[in-house]
């Protein structure tokens, strides 16, 4: 049975579209039959990250519209055999996006990948809500800080409540805390919020922590997902597979401690 | 770091050190606090509705088995508690 997988955060950049390429990425490398839809109407990105955004022909609201067949809009990664991304529509209509339209969709993908990872925008109106409605499980990706844990608590708050799952009264949608961009030695210094500080506060398992590093910006701007080159965000991010496939994994990067190899040769 | 940041640093102390700040700030505002959702409702309730009902008794003769108070939560994105107070009034007839 495929898994409906929605990243999602509330707040704006934080680290949603890189979680997605990274996570679905990932999924991929791991023989897992995977899809990558970006429901980011209007502002899509995730093609520039994946390195695919000249080969968007047709969009997700072209499919909806049936304009095109998901067959013909669903782009092949370079860099991963068993991965697929649905783009984003540029265009400015944000009613373009409906229920019914994306519920067929998921249903012709779930015939075919076991993973769909639907790359949720910031906010919490319709295009977020279109994202995480028909989610089985959440990645809620969280940076150390006020505003983003508030939101991250909001958008819990709406997928409990509000979530096909939810409506239907069904089991909720399994929620995965994941924390992005953290540095864990202004954390250690007290400056910044810690792993457990947050973990305390959201009380939703903690599926990984993802450092704050400069390989994201080189990955993105090389159109290449940061999981494909050497560095600890493409360790981080492989260890959030593993757990996700329900291996048990030590988790990495959360204290500040540098190696004396590391602390020598830099960890670029 | 060289020893003059390390000691600009050790000399600046605990300015930097706003984590904790943060922590006592966000438990306010957090809405969503999951872990009391099943939690049972807070033992001062019956007595409240005693006293409710005391004072309401005091104006209308209500029964004690017309009046229902209920705290929980009940917005849709389960933001707030709600204090619910339900009392259905005796007939008053027209005669
Ligand atoms: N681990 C990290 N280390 C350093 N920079 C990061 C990290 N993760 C993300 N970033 C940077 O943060 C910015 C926002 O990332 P991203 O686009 O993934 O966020 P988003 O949540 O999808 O944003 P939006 O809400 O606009 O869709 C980008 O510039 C990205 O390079
Ligand atoms: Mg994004």
């Amino acid at each position: 049975m495929s898994k409906i997988i929605v990243v999602t955060s509330g707040k704006g950049g934080v680290g949603k579209t890189t979680t997605s390429a990274n996570f679905s990425s990932g999924l991929a490398l791991r023989g897992q039959k995977t899809v990558v839809i970006d429901f980011d109407v209007g502002l899509r990105n995730l093609d520039l990250i994946m390195g695919c955004e000249r080969r968007v022909v047709y969009d997700i609201i072209d499919v909806i519209n049936g304009e095109a067949t998901l067959h013909q809009a669903l782009i092949k990664d370079k860099n991963c055999e068993h991965l697929y991304i649905l783009a984003a529509s540029q265009t400015r209509d944000k009613d373009a996006l409906n229920l019914e339209g994306v519920e067929r969709i998921l249903n012709e993908l779930r015939e075919s990948f076991d993973y769909i990872i639907c790359d949720s925008p910031a906010g919490i109106e319709s295009g977020a809500f279109m994202a995480m409605y028909f989610a089985d499980h959440a990645l809620v990706v969280t940076n150390p800080e006020v505003s983003s844990v508030r939101d991250s608590d909001r958008i819990l708050g709406i997928m409990a409540a509000k979530s096909k799952r939810a409506v239907e009264g069904r089991a909720p949608i399994e929620e995965h805390l994941l924390i992005t961009r953290y540095n864990p030695k202004r954390a250690e210094a007290e400056e910044m919020l810690k792993v457990e500080d947050i973990e305390d506060m959201l009380r939703i398992p903690l599926i990984g922590v993802i450092p704050e590093s400069e390989s994201v910006l080189f990955a993105s701007n090389s159109g290449i997902p940061a999981i494909h080159q050497k560095s600890d965000v493409a360790e981080a991010y492989k260890d959030v597979v593993s757990r996700f496939i329900g291996e048990a994994v030590p988790m990495r990067f959360v204290s500040g401690k540098v190696g004396f190899l590391k602390r020598l040769f830099g960890d670029r | 770091m060289s020893l003059i940041d390390g000691l600009l640093e050790y000399l600046r102390g605990d300015e930097k050190k706003s984590a904790a700040k943060a922590k006592e700030r966000l438990q306010f505002v957090l809405v969503h606090k999951r872990d009391r959702r099943d939690v049972a409702p807070p033992d001062y309730l019956p007595a409240l509705q005693e006293e409710l009902l005391a004072v309401i008794a005091k104006y209308i003769p209500v029964d004690r088995s017309a009046m229902k108070v209920h705290l929980g939560k009940r917005d849709e994105y389960d933001e707030f508690d709600v204090l619910e107070l339900n009392i259905t009034l005796p007939e008053t007839g027209r005669n």
